[in-house]
């Protein structure tokens, strides 16, 4: 990582005019399992899509995909109109896709600036020390441009909340992503008033040019962040809905196959 | 100290909170032992010559610390360092009467810590084995190869370079061991502190999955430490053929738990994410004294290793009560 990337994104880089997301005819089967049966979706950037379904109706799987861990079996995923392939999880972090996972992917006994810049410290001078100053204050200012709440960049992950901790993984993901967040159940495991914290944040994503797919099992959530809805049942894409021309009653029926 | 792992200041806490006594532990057994063996033993144990000597030969102890404080960082253990000792000194030894070259004598010392970290690594991560099954079958198998290279003989030294390197040697009228320790020491805390590769050591320690997901190479680390591990223990075997001017088989055979103890003590986790080079020096030195004390109170050395391994027992039972979070 060159040190003299800056932390701050610049939401005017984006391109608004081609789907951030792109995904066509995806299957999946793990050998005789067919976990993803037909997917076909467009995430626009600045957009917020959320994901939902019974459980085991393929979500994480769709998630983990397009974050590199799987590899469809048929299909074809474009990330801003390009082809995209991903060897691996890192494969898809380096080409702009960024994951905020349920179980925090952070780092407990590290600052929270370490946490902001993991795997990508900056370094300075010919021994490439760390330059710990610079990643505390570009955390600093993009935590408080995102009105987060912490008590400061240098404070250690294990001293912070849960709904802090999530903040904190949320800013990350969206720093560093170029093109894409997911959020694989991103407040399961927060408090109310935590919850709407993060989903306070969410929502501010959209400014920042990024799409978001964000799978959640709370129906008002989803109707509270999103703009639209995909579901999905046992593996086959049921619809999806623009979230002003739906209501919760059609989403169950969509999700349950009861009507 | 801004040590790693504890950097950043408790800043929503009361103070006395803030202050976990545990992270002192080292710094305070240092002072009551060092008290201790002052009042009983008196002149014997303060004359500056019995303190210079118990830094020097402390010396391989505090580098295989250092080694080890990485390992144990990544949440991983090198259990083969003892062995490694007597088996790099024993080949730096041969190539030594072979060549007469101070230079191959080291390499080959090196390259045999290279050689068995790497295999130690490999187990570790694409066999994915435990490190303490690995480094434990490493341990007794290194242990063998030193016995059967050497025939249970000792093989002496006797190139001037070499010895003037890792023995008696000294640079501005500071002892060569003395500077290899300080050297260990410098080199340990800016790896683990100041550097992507110790910040990627300890996020793996900490959160693997979050190390691997930030697209950290985590085979590549845990090799990597393994392998510094064992070539500190190198370093040691020969800092110990040139201060004895030879090498054999039992070099460093009581060794493993003396530098587990001295890091542990120092504070450094057993269960990873959080190590301390500088923890390391101070728990190695006091292991160090431990030695020489008892051995001035003429305790036998069956006395020694009872009273040893208790006061170990009793130290690292009081750093290791981690804290709950
Ligand atoms: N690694 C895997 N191997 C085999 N089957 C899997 C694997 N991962 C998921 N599946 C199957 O795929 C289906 C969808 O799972 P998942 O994506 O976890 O659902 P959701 O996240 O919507 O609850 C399930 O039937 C599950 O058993
Ligand atoms: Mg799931």
């Amino acid at each position: 990582m060159s040190s003299e990337q800056s932390l701050i994104p610049d939401a005017g880089v984006v391109d608004r005019s081609v789907p951030a997301l792109q995904l066509t005819n995806i299957r999946k089967q793990f050998g005789g399992v067919v976990a993803i049966e037909r997917f076909d979706l467009d995430v626009q950037a600045g957009e917020i899509v959320a994901l939902v379904g019974d459980n085991g109706a393929g979500k994480s799987t769709l998630v983990k995909m397009v974050s590199g861990v799987y590899q469809p079996t048929e299909g074809e995923i474009r990330l801003q109109g390009r082809p995209a392939s991903f060897r691996d999880a890192s494969d898809a972090r380096r080409q702009g896709v960024e994951v905020v996972y349920q179980d925090l992917a952070l780092v407990d006994s590290q600052p929270v600036y370490m946490n902001m810049f993991l795997g990508r410290e900056l370094t300075k001078g010919p021994l490439r020390l760390l330059d710990r100053r610079r990643m505390a204050r570009e955390t600093q200012e993009l935590v408080d441009r995102l009105d987060v709440r912490i008590p400061s960049a240098k404070a250690t992950i294990r001293e912070l909340s849960g709904g802090q901790r999530q903040a904190v993984a949320i800013c990350r993901a969206t720093h560093w992503a170029s093109s894409l967040v997911l959020m694989d159940e991103p407040t399961a495991a927060l408090g109310v008033a935590e919850t709407a914290k993060v989903e306070e944040l969410i929502m501010r994503l959209r400014e920042r040019g990024a799409g978001v797919l964000v799978v959640s099992h709370n129906l008002d959530q989803v109707f509270r962040i999103a703009d639209r809805v995909a579901v999905l049942r046992r593996g086959r894409q049921v619809g999806v809905r623009s979230i002003a021309a739906t209501n919760r009653n059609e989403v169950v029926s969509m999700i349950t196959g009861l009507s | 100290m801004s040590e790693a792992g504890t950097a950043a200041p408790a800043i929503s806490r009361p103070r006395w909170r803030a202050i976990d006594w545990r992270e002192y532990v080292v710094y305070i057994g240092f002072v009551l032992v060092f008290l201790f063996f002052a009042v009983f033993l008196g002149e014997t144990f303060l004359n500056p010559t019995n303190l210079s000597n118990i830094v020097i030969q402390t010396a391989p102890i505090t580098v295989m610390a250092v080694g080890l404080v990485f390992v144990l960082s990544t949440g991983e253990i090198d259990l083969s360092i003892g062995s490694v000792v007597a088996v790099s000194a024993l080949t730096g030894a041969v190539a030594l009467r072979e060549t007469d070259s101070a230079l191959v004598g080291v390499l080959a010392g090196l390259a045999v810590g290279a050689v068995v970290g790497l295999v130690n690594g490999v187990f570790v991560t694409l066999v994915r084995l435990p490190s303490f099954l690995v480094t434990l079958a490493t341990m007794g198998a290194v242990a063998g190869v030193a016995r059967e290279i050497s025939n249970l003989q000792s093989v002496p030294v006797d190139n001037e370079t070499f010895l003037g390197l890792f023995g008696s040697g000294e640079l501005f009228g500071v002892p060569g061991l003395i500077i290899w320790s300080v050297l260990a020491i410098a080199v340990g805390y800016v790896l683990l502190n100041k550097t992507r590769y110790g910040a990627h050591v300890l996020a793996i320690g900490d959160n693997i999955g979050a190390a691997r997901v930030s697209g950290i190479k985590t085979a590549r680390v845990k090799i990597m430490v393994l392998m510094g591990s064992a070539m500190c223990a190198s370093l040691a075997g020969l800092l110990y053929a040139g201060r004895l001017h030879g090498a054999r088989y039992t070099l460093g055979e009581a060794d493993l738990m003396t530098v587990i103890a001295a890091v542990i003590v120092g504070g450094t986790s057993l269960f990873g994410g959080k190590g301390t080079v500088v923890g390391a020096l101070m728990g190695s030195l006091l292991m160090g004294m431990l030695n020489n004390g008892l051995i001035l109170a003429h305790l036998s050395v069956s006395q020694q290793m009872i009273a040893r391994g208790l006061i170990i027992l009793v130290a690292v039972s009081l750093s290791l009560r981690e804290k709950r979070s």
